[in-house]
């Protein structure tokens, strides 16, 4: 076989699926960066993004860019009430209450969502075409988020490395104890990363929104694999989740071009699992 | 300029500084020396507000700092290199000397204060896009106190700065601090390198399990005989 068309049309889904892979991981990871707090109800409210930009295009028909912008902005506003409200009473408490108050936001916002929306898979009903190029079929929803979520990534690392806020959100990660000496407010930090963390999973939910139905349990679908990229990348560090986060989708579409799509994840977890026991803090982190 | 009347503080139960008192004024160097676990660092942490004070009273140019928030201490002038350096190790040198500016009266002054940090340090110029961490020491504390100074202070509170240096450069690091100190600013400094550092100052305190033993100038200290036994080696 000199060259499999295959092969290549499943290395560039793979491709497009790790770079919404990337960003969802990017949020999770900057949050726990910074505040040192694991959002398990993070695919949460990716999943409440799409609802917002369901019910705003599909129902009451706003335009799917704009819809789009308000899904952004309400997704941030609740990442920002989620630290105020859930997270920062909490801040000092041991590790497995975080744990338990952030996995109790998830069924809270998981059987929010059933009540308000009920147990139907809702579609924006929006038909994007299908590309061919050179025999291979690559769906033009997939290449626009992919290009969307590279647009804001850049964006992300322009604002942390360029602006002062932006360095200082960085800074917090490295050392928080000592932020107050550099006139760093160390709770406005964590609340305005929450935001940016927010916002990232509202820009998450307009991509996915374009490619997947809507449903209460839609979080349960991509949460856990993001949770890994994040883990396989060393927790916390950015750039380790987004390169696990292609290593990630590429044993997915792989896996799934020569057996099938479950199997693909399959081989994913495996090789989660090895790297694991060969390298536990992650492709970047450092052991602690 | 700095004053503390009884300052206690401590970590959740355990009592570190038992009613500590001390004073800085404008223009002077003063050392603090004393044991390890005497209490040193911490009292640099309670004046610049990284531990909070039990009980006390301290006051930077007449005003209470104990009623401002911490990180709002900053902006009354003082400087706080901290123990350990403390650098953002996978940040660049000059990501970690913007941090120095980041409040909101500093930011307005960054680009001269830079300016101004690599006239004074050279090297960290060269090295501006280097990460923090992977600096030798002697680098490491020129990017610290750079750090403390980009803030704008009047006080600078330095926190062993000579520790863990090769012989060579803690004699470089002394002859920077007393650069600094003629440059007008004001030093507070703890030091394990007790005679050089008497050399240096005009005045310090001895601190022993959290408490003043013994302050004076730097001749009654260095005539004081349970002093020179203990400390000085000499
Ligand atoms: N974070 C902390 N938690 C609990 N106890 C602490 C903490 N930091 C310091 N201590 C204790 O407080 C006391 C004073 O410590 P401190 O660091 O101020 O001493 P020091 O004089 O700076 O010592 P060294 O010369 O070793 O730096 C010590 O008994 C130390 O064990
Ligand atoms: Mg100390």
């Amino acid at each position: 076989m000199a060259f499999d068309i295959y092969l290549l049309e499943a290395i560039i889904n793979g491709l497009l699926l790790g770079g919404v892979l990337a960003l969802l991981a990017l949020g999770l990871n900057l949050i726990f960066g910074v505040i040192d707090v694991i959002w398990i109800s993070y695919a949460e409210l990716v999943m409440l993004g799409m609802y917002a930009v369901y019910w705003l295009h599909a129902y009451y028909g706003v335009p799917l860019v704009l819809a789009g912008f308000i899904a952004i902005l309400g997704v941030a506003a609740l990442g920002f009430l989620v630290h105020y409200l859930v997270i920062s009473p909490i801040l000092s408490s041991p590790p497995i209450n975080q744990l338990l108050a952030t996995g109790g936001l998830l069924f809270f916002l998981q059987a929010f969502a059933m009540l308000l929306f009920g147990n139907e898979f809702r579609n924006i009903g929006l038909r994007l075409p299908i590309i061919v190029i050179a025999d291979m079929y690559i769906s033009f929803a997939r290449l626009l988020a992919f290009g969307a979520a590279l647009l804001g990534m850049v964006a992300l690392y322009l604002f942390l490395s360029r602006t002062f806020i932006g360095t200082a959100i960085r800074a917090v990660s490295q050392d928080r104890e000592i932020m107050a000496i550099m006139g760093v407010d160390t709770k406005k930090v964590y609340l305005i990363t929450s935001a940016i963390g927010g916002g990232l999973a509202g820009l998450a939910a307009c991509l996915l929104v374009l490619q997947y139905d809507v449903h209460p349990d839609v979080g349960l679908s991509f949460g856990p694999i993001t949770f890994m990229i994040c883990v396989l990348g060393g927790l916390g560090r950015l750039l380790g989740g987004f390169i696990a986060a292609f290593v990630m989708s590429q044993f997915i579409t792989i896996g799934g071009l020569y057996l099938d799509l479950e199997w693909g994840y399959v081989l994913a977890f495996v090789f989660f699992i090895g790297m694991m026991f060969w390298r536990p803090q992650g492709i970047l982190g450092t052991r602690s | 300029m700095l004053e503390l009347k009884s300052v206690s503080a401590g970590y959740g139960s355990f009592q570190a500084l038992f009613g500590v008192s001390i004073e800085v004024r404008r223009g002077e160097a003063v050392a603090v020396i004393g044991p390890n676990g005497a209490g040193k660092t911490t009292l640099m942490r309670v004046i610049s507000g990284l531990l909070e004070t039990t009980s006390g009273e301290i006051a930077m140019e007449g005003r209470s700092l104990l009623d401002i928030a911490p990180h709002e201490i900053v902006a009354t002038g003082i400087g706080h290199v901290p123990e350990n350096r403390r650098l953002f190790p996978r940040m660049t040198v000059e990501e970690n000397l913007k941090m120095g500016a980041f409040a909101p009266a500093a930011r307005g002054k960054y680009k001269e204060r830079l300016a101004f940090v690599y006239d004074l340090f050279p090297a960290m110029m060269e090295r501006r896009n280097q990460m923090a961490g992977t600096m030798s020491g002697g680098e490491q504390q020129m990017c610290a106190i750079g750090r403390a100074l980009m803030t704008g202070p009047s006080l600078l509170l330095m926190d062993e700065p000579s520790a863990g240096l090769a012989p060579v450069i803690v004699q470089q690091v002394f002859d920077l601090v007393r650069r600094i100190r003629d440059d007008g600013y004001t030093v507070l400094i703890v030091e394990q390198n007790v005679r050089q550092v008497l050399k240096l100052v005009d005045r310090a305190y001895l601190l022993e399990a959290g408490t003043v033993k013994s302050g004076g100038t730097a001749e009654e200290l260095l005539g004081s005989e349970s002093l020179r036994k203990a400390y000085v080696g000499i």
